[in-house]
C-alpha cells in the first residue's frame, strides 16, 4: 500500500526529501502491523496504537499514564440528575488534518461527533468494540443540541458511560472527509488514509514495514507533540526489537521477552520503564458443576495453588500474585482482602470435609500468549502439580484458539479453564460485569458464575455517578468473590519497556496503549 | 517445441482447479472461527454472531460459498480481506516484490557459491576441500533458519556493527514504491546513499534464505557431477586430450546440470517456506509474514488467495524448469 499524503505544512517531508535521522524523529519499534487506521473496526492495542493514539482525539481521554478522564475534544460535560442523558460541550477551534485529497473546509463541530457515533450504531458492519462494549443498547439517540454541543440520551444509568467515551472506538472522525471520500466512490480511503484531530498526522504506511507520521502543527494542546516526525518501524521479532533498540535503530520498543530485562536493565544507553498492567490472570472453576458448585470446594483448591512459584517460573518475576479480580491500579481495589494462604494440608482436610474423594478434573491451557499469562501450558502443569498434593488428579487439554474461546463458553464445560483480562476503560465494572456478572454466563463469564448478592452490587453500583459510593459497592463486592471463589485468582502481569536514555517524558500506559505525545528527545 | 509447451501448460488446468478447492477447504478444515478469533476473549452474543456469519455470507451452504469464490478467481477478483478490508489482489502485489526480491537475492547467492563448491568437491573427490564442504553443507541444510539469523544479527549487526539489524532501507530514505524492487527503486529515487543501504539491510536476510539452498546445491552438483565423471564419454574425452577445464565445465557439468536444475527448482517450494521465518525475524515486507498473520487470525480470503497465487508462481517455476530440460538436452523435448 502506498498513499502519498504529502503535507502542507511538514516542513521534513518535501517530496522525495530524507529526513533527518533522528534529530526530532522518534523511532518506534511496534511488534506488528496495524489492521487498519480507523480504529472503530478493531480490537487490538497494536491498531490502536497506529491509529487513534496518534491520528485522533476522543470527547473525553485517559490522561496517560493514569485510568483518569480528563476533558478532551470536549471541554466539559454534563450528566442529568436521574443519569440518563450526557451533555458534552465541543471545545472550538480544533482544526482537522489535511491530505493530498481533503483539505478540510471547517473546525470540528457537532456534525463530527454525531458522525462518529451513528455509523456504529448500524450493525452492518464490523464495529466489534462497539458492539462488544452493548454500546447500541445503551445509547437511545444522539443529539445535536447545538453546533457546540452534543446530548447522549441512555436507556438506563450507566456510570461507565464516560469512561467508554475514552475508549478507542470513540474516536472522532470527520464527518466532510467521510462524505467527500464517499462521494469520490472510494470509502475505504478513510481506513487507509486517515484524518483526524490528533497530534500526529498519518503520512505513509508502507505494508508490514513502516508507518510514518508528522507533527500536527495546529494541535489543539499547546506546545505539543514534542518531535517533528513519528516512525514506527514494525517488527514483529522480540530479540530483534531488542537488536534494534540497542544499535539506536529505534527509541523505545514493547513487549520485551521476559528472559531478556535482567541484561536490559544492566546495558548501557537503556532504561527499563515498568508498571503493573491493568489485567487479571485466573483459574475460572465451572461453577454449575458437581463438585466445583460447592464454595468451599474451590477455595481448598485456592489454597492447593502455589501462587509465588507461578510468578517464579511463568512470569519470570514480572507478575505480582493476584488476589482480587481486579488489579491494584484500579479505583476500588479492596486491599483489606486477605489472600487464601498456600496450605496443601488445610486444603487436602477441607476437600475431605467436603465429602470429595479421588477427585479428578480437566484444566484447560490457552494455546496463545497473552500478558495475562506469558505460558498458560507450564502454568497449567505447575497447577497439575499442586493439586496432586492435595490428591486431585488434573488432565490437562487445550485447543486451537479460536476452539478454546467457543468451547469455554458452555455451560458444561468440564473442568477449570485458565484464561484472563486486559481493562478496556479502566472502570471495575469492566472486570467484575463483564466477568462475572449474570448476564455473562455462557460467554465471557467463564467461571458460569451467577451470584445474587454480588449481582446486585455491580448492579446497583452502575447507576451511581458518585465514584466513592460506587466503589464502597466494588469492595464489598470484592469480598464476596473472596469468599465464594469462582476462581482462582493467579497473577497480574508487569509491564516492561525499554527505553533509550535521550528520550523524555515516556510514560508507560496503564490500559495498554503506546503513546507519544508527550514524548521528547533531547539532543 | 510448441506442442511440448501447449502440453505442459493443459496439465495446470486440473491443477489450478486443484489448488484452488485445496486452499478454499484447507482453512475451513482447520479448526476455529474467524468471528471467535475477532471477538476475543470478550465473547459475543447468539444475534451477534448470527448478523456477522450473515455478512461474512458463511451461514449459505459452503458449496455456494466455493462456487462464489471460484467463480470470482476466474474474473481475477480474490476477494477482500476480512481485515484490512483490501482487495487481497492489491496486497499480494504490495507485498510480493519485497519476497521476490529476497528470494531472487538468495538463489543467485545460493547457485553463485553452491555450483563452483559442488564441481570443485567433486573433482578433488576424498580430498580435504571435499571433505570440507561437505561436512559445512551437512550443517548448513539441518540449520534452523530462527537460529542461525538470530545468531547471525547478534553477531554481524550487534556485536560488529557491519549491517543494519533489520528492515529493508534505512528509515532516513524517503521515497515512492516504483517497481517495489528496493535495489531497483533506490536507485530511480537518485537519493546519495539510498542504494548502499538497500545492498546492506539485504546481506543478512540473503545469506539466511540461501543458505538451505547452497547446501542443497552443493550436493547435488557434487554427486550429479560425479555421475557424470565416471561416464565412458568423459573418459574419451579425457583421451582425446582435451584440457581438464573444458571436460569438467563443458562435457561434464552441462550433462550434471539436468538434476541441479530439478532441484533449483524445488527450492523454490522451500524458499518460500524460509521466507516466512526470514521475514518475520528481519521485519522483511513480504508474503510470507502477511499469510502467517492472515492464518492466525482466520483471514480466509487472505489464505485462500495467497495459497493460490503462491500455487501458481510455484506452478510457472517448474514449467520454466521443464522448458530449460528441453533446452539443456535436446532428447527431453523430443519425447
Amino acid at each position: 500500500m502506498k498513499i502519498r499524503n504529502m503535507l502542507a505544512g511538514a516542513s521534513l517531508l518535501a517530496a522525495g526529501a530524507a529526513m533527518p535521522a533522528f534529530a526530532q524523529t522518534l523511532v518506534y519499534c511496534s511488534e506488528g502491523s496495524p489492521e487498519g487506521f480507523d480504529p472503530a473496526l478493531y480490537t487490538s492495542g497494536t491498531t490502536f496504537d497506529a491509529s487513534s493514539h496518534p491520528i485522533y482525539n476522543r470527547l473525553v481521554e485517559f490522561k496517560t499514564g493514569t485510568t483518569e478522564v480528563v476533558p478532551g475534544l470536549a471541554e466539559s460535560w454534563e450528566v442529568s440528575e436521574d443519569g440518563m442523558q450526557v451533555t458534552f460541550n465541543l471545545r472550538p477551534g480544533v482544526k482537522f488534518h489535511s491530505n493530498d485529497m481533503f483539505t478540510p473546509s471547517r473546525d470540528l463541530n457537532a456534525d463530527d461527533v454525531i458522525h462518529s457515533f451513528e455509523r456504529q450504531m448500524n450493525t452492518e458492519g464490523s464495529w466489534e468494540y462497539f458492539q462488544g462494549m452493548s454500546m447500541p443498547d445503551l445509547i437511545e439517540s444522539i443529539e445535536k443540541v447545538d453546533d457546540m454541543t452534543v446530548q447522549f440520551n441512555l436507556t438506563r444509568p450507566e456510570a461507565p458511560f464516560i469512561a467508554n467515551m475514552a475508549m478507542d472506538f470513540a474516536s472522532i472522525v470527520s464527518k466532510e472527509y467521510h462524505d467527500a471520500m464517499a462521494e469520490a466512490g472510494t470509502p475505504e480511503m478513510v481506513n487507509q488514509a486517515p484524518i483526524g484531530t490528533g497530534p500526529f498526522q498519518f503520512v505513509d504506511y508502507q505494508a508490514d514495514a513502516v508507518i510514518r507520521y508528522a507533527a500536527n502543527e495546529d494541535y489543539w494542546k499547546e506546545g505539543l507533540p514534542k518531535v517533528d516526525n513519528l516512525v514506527f518501524a514494525i517488527t514483529p521479532d522480540a530479540s530483534v526489537r531488542y537488536q534494534r533498540l540497542q544499535a539506536g535503530e529505534c527509541h523505545v520498543m514493547p513487549y520485551p521477552n521476559p528472559a531478556d530485562i535482567e541484561a536490559m536493565k544492566e546495558a548501557e544507553g537503556i532504561e527499563v520503564l515498568e508498571q503493573e498492567g491493568l489485567n487479571v490472570g485466573y483459574l475460572a472453576y465451572n461453577t454449575t458443576m458437581e463438585p466445583f458448585d460447592n464454595p468451599e470446594v474451590r477455595r481448598a483448591l485456592n489454597m492447593a495453588i502455589d501462587k509465588d512459584a507461578i510468578i517464579d517460573v511463568v512470569f519470570q518475576g514480572s507478575g505480582q500474585v493476584a488476589k482480587n479480580p481486579i488489579p491494584p491500579t484500579m479505583w476500588s481495589y479492596n486491599d483489606d482482602i486477605e489472600d487464601d494462604p498456600y496450605d496443601p494440608e488445610a486444603a487436602r482436610q477441607m476437600l475431605a470435609d467436603a465429602g470429595v474423594e479421588d477427585l479428578s478434573m480437566k484444566i484447560w491451557a490457552m494455546p496463545v500468549q497473552r500478558p495475562y499469562n506469558p505460558n498458560a501450558r507450564r502454568m497449567a502443569e505447575l497447577i497439575q502439580e499442586d493439586f496432586s498434593e492435595v490428591g486431585v488428579d488434573v488432565e490437562i487439554v487445550s485447543y486451537e484458539w479460536g476452539e478454546y474461546l467457543d468451547r469455554s463458553r458452555a455451560i458444561d464445560r468440564d473442568g477449570a479453564i485458565l484464561l484472563g483480562w486486559t481493562g478496556d476503560n479502566g472502570d471495575p465494572d469492566n472486570f467484575l460485569a463483564v466477568l462475572l456478572g449474570c448476564d455473562g454466563v455462557e460467554n465471557s463469564n467463564r467461571a458460569q458464575w451467577c451470584h445474587e448478592p454480588f449481582e446486585e452490587l455491580i448492579q446497583e453500583a452502575k447507576t451511581l455517578s458518585d465514584q466513592e459510593e460506587r466503589a464502597e459497592l466494588y469492595r464489598e463486592a470484592q469480598e464476596i468473590f473472596k469468599e465464594q471463589a469462582p476462581w482462582a485468582t493467579i497473577a497480574h502481569s508487569v509491564v516492561f519497556m525499554p527505553v533509550r536514555e535521550e528520550v523524555e517524558g515516556y510514560v508507560v500506559h496503564p490500559l495498554g496503549g503506546h503513546i507519544f505525545t508527550e514524548v521528547g528527545l533531547s539532543e | 517445441m510448441l506442442r511440448y509447451v501447449l502440453a505442459r501448460l493443459l496439465t495446470f488446468v486440473p491443477t489450478f482447479i486443484g489448488v484452488t478447492l485445496v486452499s478454499f477447504s484447507f482453512i475451513r478444515l482447520l479448526p476455529g472461527d474467524p468471528i471467535i478469533v475477532m471477538a476475543g476473549e470478550r465473547g459475543l452474543t447468539e444475534e451477534r454472531y448470527a448478523e456477522l456469519q450473515q455478512q461474512f455470507g458463511f451461514d449459505r451452504p459452503l458449496w455456494v460459498q466455493f462456487w462464489d469464490y471460484f467463480t470470482g478467481v476466474l474474473q481475477g477478483d480474490l476477494g477482500q480481506s476480512f481485515v484490512t478490508k483490501r482487495p487481497v489482489w492489491d496486497e499480494f502485489f504490495t507485498l510480493f516484490p519485497a519476497t521476490l526480491e529476497l528470494s531472487l537475492c538468495a538463489i543467485i547467492f545460493a547457485i553463485v557459491l553452491g555450483l563452483p563448491a559442488g564441481v570443485i568437491a567433486a573433482v578433488y573427490r576424498g580430498k580435504f576441500f571435499d571433505r570440507a564442504l561437505m561436512s559445512t553443507a551437512l550443517v548448513g541444510y539441518s540449520m534452523p533458519i530462527f537460529w542461525w539469523a538470530l545468531l547471525l544479527i547478534i553477531v554481524v549487526s550487534g556485536n560488529l556493527g557491519w549491517t543494519p539489524v533489520s528492515g529493508r532501507i534505512d528509515l532516513l530514505y524517503f521515497f515512492d514504491d516504483v517497481t517495489g524492487f528496493m535495489l531497483i527503486d533506490s536507485l530511480l529515487s537518485g537519493q546519495e546513499g539510498a542504494f548502499t543501504s538497500a545492498v546492506r539491510h539485504l546481506i543478512l536476510p540473503t545469506i539466511v534464505l540461501g543458505t538451505i539452498p547452497l547446501a542443497v546445491i552443493a550436493r547435488q552438483t557434487r554427486s550429479a557431477m560425479l555421475e557424470v565423471l565416471s561416464e565412458d564419454y568423459i573418459r574419451t574425452a579425457r583421451a582425446k586430450g582435451l584440457r581438464p577445464s573444458r571436460v569438467n565445465g563443458l562435457h561434464a557439468l552441462r550433462n550434471a546440470m539436468i538434476p541441479v536444475i530439478t532441484v533449483i527448482g524445488l527450492s523454490v517450494g522451500t524458499l518460500m517456506a524460509g521466507a516466512i521465518l526470514t521475514e518475520t525475524i528481519f521485519s522483511w515486507p513480504g508474503i510470507g509474514k502477511w499469510m502467517v498473520d492472515s492464518i492466525f487470525r482466520r483471514d480466509y480470503p487472505v489464505v485462500q488467495g495467497g495459497l493460490l497465487l503462491i500455487a501458481v508462481i510455484v506452478m510457472i517455476v517448474n514449467l520454466t524448469v521443464d522448458l530449460l530440460y528441453g533446452l539443456i538436452n535436446p532428447k527431453i523435448r523430443k519425447r
